[in-house]
């Protein structure tokens, strides 16, 4: 094993781009649980995500158009997720699974003829000089464009739900669905508008995984993302900035373990791809072993059915 | 404007018209699907429903409905238990790996030895697997409450490495040419599990998945575990004043559960499949989340769930190799079956009145 082919400044700026995919997946679930409701079908909407961006790049040459179109066919299958949590007021655990086992099929269905294909390569941030600096250029000014988008989202989530009206709204919609309905605000359309935000993010992270990080399309190639995407956002107690904590750890724990891979250490592969998996199971142990600080900043009303008797 | 009233007590003619026309309604919806990827809709659905049962070739598709939905139903017997208590153990498809791997890794280990001993053996070390596999979230969920949707989902992708490292490692056949994979179990009397009766397609399992069955069904109406479980789902501040136990009912729900998707998967191992491959689980864990569903979480509702499941498995099959549908349509398909199921559930609880715009709701 040679650990020093492993380069500290390398590890960072991967790590950055493969945490992207599960980073916007995250943010946008965080606003859809800030609203009251559990989307189980994270995985199922960044996997169509992936091949609608990855299609949509390929026949148009474009992957501006590829991200754009992830995005609507993400929002478009949360949409079937609204409108059967919200006005046929199904179970959201079971909805958000059946959006994941359609999603996963309906993705295979859509990509068979995407197998093998390489899609037009997306957009790379290139500064003079500045992405040339040593250390800090690789690592902040030459990434792909969708790690930005990410950076800026979680930005933008954190100062909507922190410092503007419609995200005190969304908020008292997911602490007490019957007092925020009494008070006049219609809960119905900001958890919908919140769930269709949550299906964008999720399809531009499948699109970040099938357009930039790996960048090919693959059955079933999101292989757990979504759920990670699920769990960072319990380890983030609900905040952004700390999603964005969490998707950096497993982005490190995910491209350190490919490191450990390459330099070839004595561990065999199986048990070495295992770890980002065995890792969420640990951190979601610790995290929900201090009780107090977690409940605290759950949305009282998660997962509950909303339904206006008057 | 239409208006949702509920009802005070679920609707009985609702809860068991609702599956129905839900399958009904999937196969419109699905018609409409395969006719966008330009197949004959009804070719389609007749292939699918119709022709494993009647046509010509029945007579080799029908034991395969056995082969096929004991597993189903075995996991999902297994998963309506925590379902109905709200416990929702997501890994069964984990479970049914672990169950495969511990099954075949004793069988294995004994290997050329023969002997009746070793089945029953094979049997118990497979049900152990997947509750062990399963018991992992259950007490991690009664000692930190961790949230066991996502650690028993977690722990899937974790089974499915171990399978792949086993399958490459430890198990792999010696004599096999350096190809990935176990012996076949099928070419050991000892550990194979044969059908019983020539040509009916019922193993070992299939008797297990009756056995289930009846158990839960016993267990549902006529044990206190089963009261407590009905209990919980149905008021658990009501369940809680009436001493049950809830971090007990984690542990006996989950640890069920992954016993019977352990049993699973050892029996496809031993029986249908033969041997531990990298590609041995085909996703029966998942599918059998829609079964436990479309049976209403009800055992007797669950065996024809998974019947009808494993109808739409072969009829795929049939499908794919006559009208060239592609495999994953399959899957879509049944996602939908589980979304117009999810929707139509909702007139059990729910009466849709017609008002007049404008008249005071």
């Amino acid at each position: 094993m040679d650990l020093s082919a492993i380069s500290p400044t390398l590890l960072v700026a991967s790590l950055m781009v493969a945490a992207t995919p599960i980073l916007l997946a995250a943010i946008g679930e965080l606003v859809v649980e800030k609203s009251g409701v559990l989307n189980l079908g994270v995985e199922g909407m960044m996997i169509i995500g992936a091949i609608a961006g990855f299609s949509a790049a390929v026949s148009t040459g474009s992957p501006i158009i590829g991200f754009i179109c992830a995005a609507l066919g993400g929002a478009a299958l949360s949409l079937v997720f609204a409108l059967l949590t919200q006005f046929f007021l199904s179970n959201q655990v079971a909805t958000g699974l059946a959006l994941t086992l359609f999603g996963l099929g309906l993705s295979a269905l859509m990509g068979q003829s995407y197998i093998g294909i390489k899609p037009p390569s997306s957009v790379k941030l290139d500064l003079p000089v500045i992405s040339d600096i040593p250390i800090l250029g690789p690592i902040l000014f030459s990434h792909d464009i969708t790690v930005y988008v990410a950076l800026a989202l979680v930005t933008g989530v954190w100062w909507f739900l922190k410092y503007t009206r419609g995200g005190l709204i969304l908020r008292a919609v997911g602490e007490s669905h019957d007092a925020a309905h009494a008070l006049g605000y219609k809960v119905v359309k900001v958890r919908i508008l919140a769930i269709m935000f949550g299906g964008a993010c999720a399809g531009l992270g499948g699109a970040s995984l099938s357009l930039v990080r790996v960048p090919q399309w693959t059955e079933g190639m999101t292989a757990g993302a979504g759920w990670i995407a699920l769990a960072i956002v319990v380890f983030a107690s609900w905040k952004p900035a700390r999603a964005l904590l969490g998707a950096y750890l497993f982005g490190g724990v995910a491209v350190l373990q490919l490191n450990l891979q390459a330099a070839g250490i004595s561990v065999s592969v199986e048990y070495l791809s295992m770890s980002p998996y065995v890792m969420t199971i640990v951190v979601l142990v610790i995290m929900s072993a201090n009780r107090s600080r977690s409940a605290l900043n759950a949305p009282a009303a998660l997962g509950r059915v909303f339904h206006a008797s008057r | 404007m239409l208006r949702l009233e509920k009802r005070p007590n679920p609707s009985k003619t609702w809860a068991y018209m609702a599956p129905a026309l839900a399958v009904f309604a999937t196969m419109i919806g699905g018609g409409i699907m395969f006719a966008a990827l330009g197949k004959d809709p009804f070719e389609a659905i007749r292939t699918i429903f119709y022709d494993p049962l009647f046509s010509e070739f029945a007579w080799y598709y029908r034991p395969q409905l056995l082969v096929k939905g004991a597993p189903l139903i075995l996991i999902a017997i297994g998963l309506s238990m925590g379902f109905r208590a709200g416990i929702w153990n997501i890994g069964a498809e984990g479970q049914y790996i672990i169950g495969a791997i511990c099954g075949a890794g004793v069988a294995l280990a004994v290997y050329p030895a023969q002997s009746a001993f070793i089945f029953p053996t094979m049997i118990f070390f497979g049900a152990l697997g997947g509750f062990v596999w399963a018991i992992i979230p259950a007490i991690l969920k009664t000692r930190f409450g961790t949230n066991e949707i996502l650690v028993s989902l977690m722990l899937v992708y974790v089974a499915e490495q171990l399978l792949a490292s086993m399958s490459l490692g430890l198990l792999k056949n010696p004599e096999g040419f350096g190809f990935p994979g176990s012996r076949n179990l099928q070419q050991y009397a000892s550990a194979h599990n044969a059908e019983l009766w020539t040509g009916t397609g019922i193993h070992m399992g299939v008797m297990f998945a009756f056995i289930a069955v009846i158990f839960a069904y016993v267990l549902l109406a006529r044990h206190q575990m089963g009261f407590h479980i009905r209990l919980t789902g149905e008021s658990p501040k009501a369940a809680k004043f009436a001493g049950v136990n809830p971090k007990r009912l984690v542990v006996y729900c989950l640890g069920f559960s992954g016993a019977l998707a352990g049993l699973a998967g050892m029996f496809e191992v031993s029986g249908p499949s033969g041997q531990i491959s990298i590609d041995f689980n085909v996703g029966y864990g998942f599918t059998a989340i829609i079964v436990a569903f479309l049976g209403r979480l009800h055992p007797i509702g669950i065996l024809l769930a998974g019947l009808l499941m494993a109808l739409t498995y072969i009829g795929g099959e049939i499908a794919q190799s006559s009208l060239g549908l592609p495999s994953a349509a399959i899957q879509a398909f049944q996602g939908m079956l589980l979304f117009f199921l999810l929707a139509l559930d909702m007139l059990t609880n729910f009466k849709i009145r017609f008002t007049s715009v404008g008249s005071p709701a």
